[in-house]
């Protein structure tokens, strides 16, 4: 009984008979899942908008019918029933009409294990399919270096979507056609590699089937192991650790460091190495970038480099940041550099070939091995980049069980690392890592509180401000890329004027990445964020200027943090970044064989900069002047020069911050040279 | 590659400043588009994605979603045969017939190769007291027969011959 009369009963609704507390959830289906009951659903997510397209998870609710409970708003005194013979009917309908045309290749799909239709056709006791199947086959989408895209599984729940546009701002995929012929489709229908994708991998990370699954790579890790001409080395990425237990069953945050190592070197690993070392590395590098920028007046904010995905975004989207962001590699990167220099002496290669395999979990990173910049006379720094799942999986391929391994240590000297480099694998880590050098530095003296859990914490956006010798530091922590827009916006208009922005694409940070075992969700990003922040203390250094091999590292081979040759091997460049492929408005083709090309450029940049308008009176001039023949002019999307908008290529000249009369006067030149040798 | 002819070029440029490139606008727009292209060239679409800042993708998705929206080019004149209920069992299925004989259209072919003319079905024009009904682009031409269809075809080719 209640013994305090004046608190009122809290609301409550009643759910198969048992009365729940409504405790602000935003639907019938989040109270039923608190209180235990699983209702199947296939395109609710509980960080994403409600969708109500899959129709599975129906309840029967008094006086309304059947109704989808994730669509519903939970009012007291309501009556729900979720396992009714008409709502059991209609799910088993609703799968079975998905299987039919579902390519149910199972045993071969790379989702097989963790699929959710499998999982809940075997669950609903599904045990024939009724109906036949009407989609044709399409072909499989690889054209992308981090993702397959699979149509024939696709279940068209939509996850993908939302998640690409909620939560990273991007769209690259959205829904075409309609009825039976509706896909989820990059923009016109083209691959996924010639469009907006920014290779996170979320969408795989949502997905329900294997429509959309990380591109695997150990093929070519099995290749090159397998090759006695070749000595391979593995780099191990801070999230692994704290991840790949999850693979073999283990609870959600076991680190797994020890047996990790143990595993590569025993699926055939030559040596076994810490990208956290390289984590430290960019702790010094970025950390005092960041202290030059601080005195020298910028630019700032100075945003993190780390994240493959975010770097692409900010190419694409944000060319303007591009001298705001940290001319340092990723540690991936770092590794592989480092690794060629340093390796190749030490191991005693005697002519054998050294391969990089790095273990990440994240499929952006396999994109950003591959990138021209990062391949130097046909070497790339890395050569193959694996997830942690795809690592588990080549422990299973060899028997290997990650709990019955005993525990072995990172080879030296790139396997030592201080928490600060661990603390990369999750969102907050790498500024607090940084501060960790900065702070010190700032003050001149040891810095005896290393922890600044002001910088910890789940929100998508998050800000923190840090009093150093009376000077304040301005801190902001993106994780989910669409939260970039909200900063960008607060730093142009000035209400903002951050120091340091990290971001990364995952929700959550690298634990949470796409190449992690399957469904994070909120509380096992947690559990894993834990066990970094444990990792962390666990170590007995925890600042990456303390790091003594790292010191050895610099003083053998890079000189000062900073230095000129850390700069040439640890840095690098960004490119603006077109974000349509193959499109060009052809608007005056001239028929005569020696004919002047005029491109005007009509990306974001240079139409909002006024390149409609010079467009325009060029066609104008060309048409009022007669020299259609002469002329091919086009509207071209993007020339990668987003900074000098707007662009026009007359011939082969470029003009930067082109006008009409600087286009016409081109244009007017070349003709006239044409003229000259016509006659 | 699509020819962009200047006039469409000014006419896109007048349609994206009349609707202020607002992006709710986006069905006006692609309406009046297509008006001008009698389809909707990919290079079209994402110019104005570009110009109402929203992603490729769900322009396409819009464009694609929509039967009123071609993505292939149309005929200058556009057949609509309606196959509605009332239309259906006043045999509308021979106009269509002789409609595609006259045509030369094959199998799963809509639009002549000279883009003069398309031919499509569709489900109810609202003027069953007319069954079987044919519109031409804008024109409705009611209680058809196939020898009606004809010479209504006749004429429209008798007349782009003398152009």
């Amino acid at each position: 009984m209640n013994t305090t009369p004046d608190t009122p009963k809290p609301a409550t609704m009643i759910i198969d008979g048992r009365e729940l507390p409504l405790e602000g959830e935003r639907n019938v289906l989040e109270v039923a899942r608190k209180a235990g009951i699983d209702i199947p659903t296939f395109c609710y997510h509980s960080e994403l908008s409600v969708y109500g397209a899959c129709r599975l998870c129906l309840v029967e609710i008094e006086g309304r019918g059947v109704q989808a409970s994730c669509s519903i708003v939970p009012e007291p005194g309501m009556q729900v029933r979720t396992n009714t013979k008409q709502v059991r009917d209609i799910r088993r309908i609703a799968l079975e009409l998905l299987l039919a045309n579902h390519d149910m290749n199972c045993p071969t799909c790379a989702r097989s294990a963790t699929c959710r239709l499998r999982e809940l056709s075997e669950r609903m006791g599904i045990d024939e399919v009724r109906y036949k199947p009407v989609h044709e086959r399409q072909p499989k989408d690889k054209s992308s270096l981090s993702l397959v895209r699979d149509p024939n599984k696709c279940v068209l729940c939509g996850d993908c979507v939302r998640a690409c546009r909620e939560l990273q701002g991007v769209g690259a995929i959205d829904f075409a056609f309609r009825g039976a012929h509706s896909a989820v489709l990059p923009a016109f229908g083209q691959n996924l590699d010639t469009g907006e994708c920014v290779n996170c991998g979320l969408c795989a990370s949502v997905c329900p089937t294997g429509a959309l699954t990380p591109r695997p790579e150990m093929d070519a890790v099995w290749a090159d192991l397998d090759d006695p001409d070749k000595v391979v080395i593995a780099q191990l990425a801070p999230a692994v650790r704290v991840g790949l237990g999850e693979y073999f069953g283990m609870k959600p945050g076991s680190i797994t460091t020890g047996q990790a190592v143990a595993a590569l070197r025993a699926i055939g690993f030559d040596k076994v190495y810490d990208t956290s070392f390289t984590a430290d590395m960019t702790v010094l590098e970025e950390g005092e970038e960041f202290l030059r920028r601080f005195s020298d007046g910028g630019p700032l904010p100075l945003f993190t480099s780390c994240c493959p995905a975010w770097v692409k975004y900010a190419e694409q989207f944000h060319h303007e940041l591009l001298p705001n962001l940290s001319s340092c590699k990723s540690p991936q990167q770092m590794f592989g550099a480092v690794a060629r220099k340093m390796l190749p002496e030490q191991m005693k290669l005697e002519g054998k070939e050294l391969v990089i395999v790095s273990v990440m979990p994240c499929t952006a990173k396999k994109f950003e091995a591959k990138q021209d910049k990062f391949i130097h006379d046909g070497v790339p720094e890395v050569n193959h980049v694996i997830t942690t799942t795809e690592l588990g999986q080549m422990l299973r391929q060899c028997g290997l069980q990650l709990d019955t391994l005993e525990p072995e240590s990172f080879d030296m000297p790139l396997g030592f690392k201080t928490g600060a480099g661990v603390l990369f694998g999750v969102s907050g880590g790498v500024t607090e890592a940084v501060l960790r050098y900065a702070v010190e530095k700032m003050r001149g003296t040891p810095l005896e509180q290393v922890d600044f859990k002001e910088v910890r914490g789940e929100a998508g956006l998050r800000e923190a401000v840090i009093t150093v010798n009376g000077v304040e530091l301005r801190l902001a922590i993106v994780n989910g890329l669409a939260n970039v827009k909200t900063v960008v916006e607060s730093i142009q208009n000035g209400a903002c004027p951050y120091h340091l922005v990290e971001v990364m694409a995952c929700p959550g940070g690298c634990v949470a990445g796409a190449g992690q075992p399957h469904a994070p969700g909120p509380e096992v990003r947690r559990q894993r964020a834990r066990a970094i922040y444990h990792n962390d203390k666990g170590l007995e250094l925890h600042k990456a200027q303390e790091n003594p091999e790292l010191a050895r590292c610099y003083r053998e081979h890079f000189g000062e943090v900073g230095g000129h040759a850390a700069h040439d091997a640890l840095h690098t460049e960004y490119q603006h970044r077109r974000r349509l492929h193959e499109l060009n408005l052809e608007i005056i083709e001239g028929q005569e064989a020696e004919k002047i090309p005029v491109q005007v450029c009509v990306g974001t940049n240079c139409f909002l900069n006024g390149s409609q308008e010079l467009l325009r009176k060029l066609t104008r001039y060309v048409e009022n002047k007669n020299l259609e023949d002469r002329v091919h002019l086009s509207a071209t999307f993007c020339m990668e020069r987003c900074g000098q908008s707007p662009n026009v290529r007359v011939g082969d000249t470029h003009l930067e911050r082109c006008t009409f009369d600087a286009a016409r006067a081109a244009l007017d030149e070349r003709l006239a040279g044409i003229m000259a040798t016509v006659q | 590659m699509k020819q962009t002819t200047t006039r469409q070029f000014e006419k896109i440029c007048e349609i994206l400043d009349r609707y202020e490139r607002k992006p709710a606008k986006l069905i006006p727009i692609l309406q009046a588009v297509q008006a001008e292209y009698r389809y909707l060239p990919k290079e079209a679409l994402a110019y104005v994605a570009t110009a109402l800042g929203l992603s490729p993708s769900s322009v396409f998705g819009v464009a694609t979603f929509y039967a009123h929206f071609a993505l292939t080019p149309k005929g200058k004149y556009v057949v609509h045969v309606c196959d509605g209920t009332a239309c259906h069992v006043k045999n509308s299925e021979s106009l269509l017939a002789a409609i595609r004989k006259k045509l030369a259209l094959k199998e799963g072919k809509n639009t002549t190769d000279d883009l003069l003319f398309t031919v499509e079905t569709v489900s109810c024009l609202g003027a069953c007291g007319l069954a079987p009904v044919m519109v031409v682009n804008e024109v409705v031409h009611g209680m058809m027969t196939p020898a009606k269809c004809d010479e209504v075809l006749d004429k429209i080719l008798e007349s782009e011959a003398t152009q």
